[in-house]
């Protein structure tokens, strides 16, 4: 059984996996994705299966359609990467199963994403369609703060700034739920706490343990069934209307949750990957 | 032990380091990436890019 390790730095979650996989007598190739140069027509990798956990999304996708091309099988797969790096394919795809998600909008110019947020009715949240840890994520609380956001993407943006990707704002009661899907099955989830509306744990927010009982665990598991399935982590809003998957993780983190959750998710990422690898 | 290329203090690193791990200078914050563990070599690590996350 030939496994490789995908990345290029080592933070917290690797090191995790490395002891889960050393405890497990499961031995892996490190692949560094600043060393690797793919050949597009001779193609040399020969391993059973690819744990990808690149911290760069463009690194990801383009390894993991070089290696899926290759018939090499990858945690996770290029299809599940593209759709859960890019939040407007993965509101389409929770919304083609019929999972609940906040109201979304696109729109390509300043003036059309304006109209957006003056319909849906403000606060909205604007949100780059690619990005993670929170990052450049925007609530706007009114039009003026909406022209004066909107005219800085255009300006000082890079293109993809001009995809205006606008969700309703889901107002939420100090927390929000971070659950982990291995293989179908919700495992454990946690409540992210935060005085500020940005509840990503990359921000400082505190976690406790979330039961996975009812329309939590049955959310998470059909929304990673929506995007392809494999090792994911869903966040979902608790809305006063009912519990609403607000995005999927691929390359998902979990240092602050093994402990409240008294799960070990490292340890079920290994026997995932090493099922698969004997599949 | 190691010495930070940021502000040359000196950093402790755990016994079970390995190549690639990203450390903190506890002196002037910087973050550091282990190149070699023996002899153990500290650079300042990639900083964040946009397409960084999880």
């Amino acid at each position: 059984m030939k496994i490789g390790m995908l990345l290029s730095i080592v933070s917290t979650e690797q090191k995790m996996l490395f002891e889960a996989a050393a405890k497990r007598g499961v031995a892996f190739d490190r692949m560094d994705d600043r060393r690797i140069i793919f050949d597009l027509e001779n193609h040399r990798y020969d391993h059973d299966v690819i744990l990808e956990r690149c911290v760069n999304h463009s690194r990801a996708l383009y390894s993991l359609k070089m290696l899926n091309a290759s018939g090499i099988r990858t945690v996770n797969t290029y299809d599940v990467a593209r759709v859960c790096g890019n939040k407007f394919l993965t509101t389409m795809a929770l919304v083609d199963h019929g999972v609940p998600t906040p109201k979304a909008r696109v729109a390509f110019t300043a003036e059309a994403a304006l109209e957006v947020m003056e319909t849906m009715g403000y606060p909205v949240v604007l949100k780059p369609p690619i990005g993670s840890w929170g990052r450049l994520i925007a609530r706007i609380n009114d039009r003026h703060a909406a022209e004066a956001v909107l005219e800085h993407k255009e300006v000082l943006g890079s293109y993809h700034h001009s995809v205006f990707y606008i969700q309703e704002y889901v107002e939420k009661p100090g927390r929000d739920i971070r659950s982990f899907v291995v293989d179908g099955e919700t495992i454990c989830a946690v409540y992210r706490y935060s005085d500020h509306w940005k509840t990503n744990t990359a921000l400082g927010g505190t976690t406790a343990d979330c039961p996975i009982d009812g329309d939590v665990g049955t959310l998470s598991s059909r929304a990673a069934e929506a995007v392809g399935g494999g090792v994911v982590a869903v966040d979902l809003l608790e809305s006063p209307e009912g519990i609403l998957v607000n995005e999927v993780n691929y390359t998902m983190e979990f240092r602050n949750s093994v402990r409240p959750t008294g799960v070990d998710i490292p340890g079920r990422i290994i026997d995932y990957l090493v099922k698969v690898a004997r599949s | 032990m190691g010495t930070c290329p940021e502000c040359g203090a000196a950093v402790n690193v755990d016994d079970d380091v390995v190549e690639g791990e990203i450390l903190e200078c506890e002196e002037c914050g910087a973050e550091l990436e282990v190149i070699s563990v023996s002899p153990l070599e500290l650079e300042l690590a990639p900083e964040e890019e946009e397409d960084w996350g999880e």
